[in-house]
């Protein structure tokens, strides 16, 4: 079904250029990444023991301490439970039917040229529409960097499966001093950054999920940005779960040092298949005195089919820490994917002044169920938090929003202002607010608004005689209740998120 | 598991100091209750529902001993017409009470009501054990198996005025546990007051089943010792186009959870649920409020004020459970704390859980002080900072109050409202 036509510059705000165009165009239709790639695939056995930990340790050519940190978070994750508070519900996981590594065998060796790139690899980024000369480099492909970059700029990490396959302009972000590598590489190249701030935001005994994720994490992406640079280009990661029966563990560090600056975006698809399967990552994001952190999310693992076959179960750590005055972090997500999400993108406002942003929409359908929100620890004075997110549910998804606000009694002359709103489509779904609030202060303001209703008859009504079908009017009436989040994201990203919202809703009516 | 050890052990030392009242038409349910309580284990600190309220002063096998404050003032609803049922310490006291007799209305004791085939028998922990779930609510179960007394009213006609059951407080280590049931017959209509410190330690259930078109309103204001505790655990079914009316005034007293569990299962009933306290030092008061929609076109709001100062903390955890098939529900929940000094906290989880699409849903939660622009322009007009302060304080409990149907009620509540806070900026 093409229901989503975006017609040739029709809409389209100017600066944006055709490639976007054509993205946002192609995203129309059922689940677009459900295809797998038949690629050689490296796996390490089936299951969780201190062998595989040495063993993706090894892999990754790591240094004697990570060894050491990652047994130790296996030990501690031994003597945790697995969360029920969650409202998700989803048959237990077989921790040790599980591949915790994988990776496609033509990784081994560099390839001197495209030609010597598994095709099949090639294949799977143009059909995710990564440029060319990005392929390149994603492939590995030596010398790929230094051939001049097509179109607009944003250096891409892309993680298959268990391994970061390549980062793009990496030679750009050098001299402007910023480091975008794989976690791997920064273990190896950067272990004085890696060993001071890995696992400060997110410790290793945090949660089930952390603690797993501190264990067995293959790779990921990090991030330094120096003091006083602003990144010059948007930095992306892109993840990919390919092979079957594949937990895949990403573990992300982002540190924006004094007065720096950074936009980065996450997206992340998976193949279709019957069988679910685990994705549990971690994300660090360390900002210090001035700096700005925004982190854009759009995830759209595999759902599940509409009888809740298969899908990504989705249990994600995220926490920012504004560890200096004036820091300012920023929080936006589009959830389309996933069977099951676990997600709590959270800020730790440490130093006064600093600020913390939360924009989330969340869109279940079918089966999903959706268990999401965030955390605002207020530690410092005057700090400053906003939260707005958007639960849509349909079918026959459940939709939860789960907050906290906390005040400490430091944290003087803080404000808070959170708003949820819930929308249902259809009488099957739910939509729940959970939101937690402690003020332990008295000049601090918390405000906290929720309502929950219905897809307005008389908007729909508006739209249909004005000879819109009526998924096209749902589309329009849910893209305008998400607009205050929309709004927050990078152009490009803003663009496919809307078209995702229309897509996620596919089949709600009628 | 140590904690589940823990829970057991707890639990037998309270069970170990009570006795079941035997014979009777309650005996079954007594029973039952009993092992609800065994298989759930009295709340511990770090069940999620006590989150933020410590139980163990309330589920220790020794009530913590509580001084008794003697205020001077005139009683509560002293000027309303109303038949007095008096309990000191739990235990009837005949002779304060008035004639238990009155048109429309059929007044018992749970501890004499003998007849086997007692009306209250179908209701008697019926409510309570139907509001286990989905959350535990250990103590009213316990409350069941071991109340020692309690009223039985059924409500036939309209009364012509108010019941009002008044708890004194005789001894500072007394531990009391009273057990209420009201029914609704169709069409009737009643108030209900309840007023006074009580006990030490405080457990009370009532349970109420409101018929269809029938209207209960209730009117409850606990007690000013300053050390009581108190648990309390109000269960009410709603009939269709029935109405509840449900108001608690709280000040002073160590501890208070007050419970709130309605179910609307009759289409076009409505529910208002209302609380306003004001805490000063040594003072922690918890509403805790569950509303379930499971009928079409019902309302239901519940409005929370809270007062704190000198280090007192203020609780609301609220819920919305709107079912399945439940539509054209109109849910409403307010909120909200004025933290007049910086030593005092408030801490809220207000839910809302929604598995019907047509329905209109909102909640709200505020925190913060006084508002330094109204201030301003009351200072600016001439008023003092004192008075300007209550005056504020004082319309921003007035929608809690505003809940209250009668208006003489409502100005009973306003006046020891400011009376409260003359007494504190005197």
């Amino acid at each position: 079904m093409e229901n989503v036509t975006l017609k040739e510059n029709d809409g389209v705000k100017e600066g944006v250029d055709q490639e976007t165009v054509d993205a946002v165009r192609e995203v129309g239709g059922k689940y677009k990444y459900g295809w797998s790639t038949d690629i050689e695939m490296e796996y390490a056995p089936k299951g969780l023991t201190p062998d595989i930990v040495r063993l993706i340790s090894e892999k990754n050519e790591e240094p004697e301490w990570m060894t050491e940190w990652r047994l130790a978070a296996y030990d501690r994750w031994l003597t945790k439970k697995e969360p029920d508070w969650a409202m998700v519900d989803y048959p237990e996981i077989d921790f040790q039917d599980q591949y915790y590594y994988a990776r496609p065998k033509s990784m081994i060796e560099k390839p001197k040229s495209l030609d010597d790139v598994d095709p099949k690899l090639l294949e799977t980024y143009k059909k995710l529409g990564i440029p060319l000369k990005e392929q390149m480099v994603l492939a590995g492909v030596e010398g790929a960097e230094d051939i001049p970059a097509e179109g607009r700029k944003v250096a891409v990490d892309a993680v298959f499966d268990s391994v970061s396959v390549g980062t793009t302009f990496q030679d750009e972000l050098k001299k402007a001093g910023v480091i975008f590598c794989s976690i791997s590489e920064a273990i190896r190249e950067h272990p004085e950054l890696v060993r001071k701030y890995l696992g400060t935001v997110v410790p290793v005994s945090d949660n089930f999920y952390a603690t797993l994720n501190s264990a067995v994490f293959s790779d990921g992406s990090f991030v330094y940005v120096p003091p006083g640079v602003r990144c010059p280009m948007e930095l992306s990661t892109y993840f990919r779960i390919n092979a079957e029966n594949t937990g895949q563990f990403e573990r992300t560090l982002i540190i924006a040092d004094k007065g720096s600056y950074v936009s980065y975006l996450e997206g992340c698809t998976a193949p279709q298949r019957d069988e679910s399967q685990l994705h549990a990552a971690v994300v660090e994001i360390i900002v210090e005195e001035d700096a700005e952190v925004k982190y854009s999310t759009v995830q759209n693992w595999y759902p599940g089919d509409e009888d809740g076959k298969g899908g990504i179960y989705n249990f994600v750590t995220k926490r920012a820490d504004c560890r200096g005055d004036r820091a300012k972090v920023m929080w936006t997500q589009v959830e389309t994917g996933s069977a099951v999400t676990w997600k709590y993108p959270s800020c730790i406002l440490r130093g006064d002044d600093s600020q913390g942003e939360f924009y989330s929409i969340a869109i279940a359908n079918n089966m999903q169920q959706a268990d999401t929100g965030t955390k605002m620890i207020h530690l410092g004075k005057r700090t400053k938090s906003r939260i707005v997110s958007k639960g849509i549910s349909a079918g026959k998804a459940q939709n939860t929003y789960r907050g906290l606000v906390s005040m400490h009694p430091k944290a003087k002359e803080s404000r808070n202002y959170t708003q949820c709103d819930s929308l249902l489509i259809g009488s099957d779904c739910g939509a729940h607010t959970v939101p937690y609030i402690e003020v332990k202060n008295n000049s601090s303001r918390v405000e906290h608004e929720a309502t929950t209703s219905k897809v307005d008859d008389d908007q729909m009504f508006y739209c249909r005689s004005r000879g819109m079908d009526e998924e096209e009017a749902v589309a329009l009436v849910v893209n305008g209740f998400c607009k205050d989040v929309l709004q927050a994201l990078p152009m490009e990203f803003a663009m496919e998120a809307q078209a995702l919202v229309a897509i996620s809703l596919e089949g709600s009516v009628g | 598991m140590a904690e589940a050890k823990l829970q057991e052990t707890a639990t037998e030392a309270m069970i170990s100091t009570l006795s079941m009242p035997q014979g009777g038409w309650a005996q079954p349910a007594r029973e039952d209750a009993l092992a609800r309580v065994r298989a759930m284990g009295l709340p511990q600190r770090r069940d999620e529902y006590w989150k933020f309220t410590r139980p163990d002063t309330l589920t220790q096998a020794e009530p913590v001993p509580a001084a008794i404050f003697e205020h001077g003032d005139a009683p509560m609803f002293d000027g309303i017409d109303r038949l007095r049922i008096v309990f000191a310490d739990g235990e009837f006291d005949a002779d304060a009470s008035d004639d238990l007799s009155l048109e429309g209305v059929k007044i018992e004791r749970l501890a004499t009501a003998m007849s086997d085939l007692h009306w209250a028998r179908d209701l008697y922990g019926t409510l309570e054990k139907n509001g286990q779930n989905p959350v535990p609510r250990p103590l009213a179960a316990l409350n069941t198996a071991f109340a020692t007394d309690g009223v039985l009213i059924h409500v036939t006609g309209r009364p012509s005025k108010p019941i009002n059951l008044i708890y004194k407080h005789k001894s500072e280590t007394s531990d009391a546990m009273l057990h209420h049931i009201v029914k609704l017959d169709a069409g009737a209509e009643m108030t209900l007051l309840e007023n006074g410190p009580a006990a030490a330690r405080f457990n009370t259930v009532m349970e109420v089943d409101v018929a269809d078109t029938a209207r209960f309103h209730h009117v409850r204001a606990q007690g000013r010792d300053h050390e009581r505790r108190a648990a309390t655990h109000l269960f009410t079914r709603l009939g269709t186009e029935s109405l509840l009316k449900s108001f608690t005034v709280t000040v002073n007293g160590a501890m208070t959870r007050n419970e709130c569990v309605i179910e609307l299962t009759g289409d076009d009933a409505s529910a208002h649920v209302a609380g306003a306290s004001v805490g000063d030092g040594d003072f922690h008061h918890d509403d805790t409020v569950f509303i379930t929609h499971d009928a079409v076109n019902c309302e239901s709001r519940q409005v929370y004020k809270k007062v704190l100062r000198n280090g007192a903390t203020g609780v609301f955890q609220g819920k919305i459970l709107v079912k399945e098939g439940a539509q054209k529900t109109d849910g409403y929940q307010i909120s909200q704390s004025l933290l007049l000094d910086g030593d005092s906290q408030f801490l809220a989880k207000p839910e809302l859980e929604i598995y019907a699409d047509d329905v209109a849903c909102s909640h709200g939660s505020t925190s913060g002080a006084i508002d330094e622009e109204a201030l301003f322009y009351l200072r600016a007009r001439g008023v003092s900072h004192a008075e300007a302060t209550d005056l504020l304080t004082l319309a921003f409990l007035a929608e809690a109050v505003e809940e209250i149907e009668s208006e003489n009620l409502r100005e009973e509540i306003i006046g020891r409202l400011s009376s409260w806070l003359e007494r504190r900026s005197g």
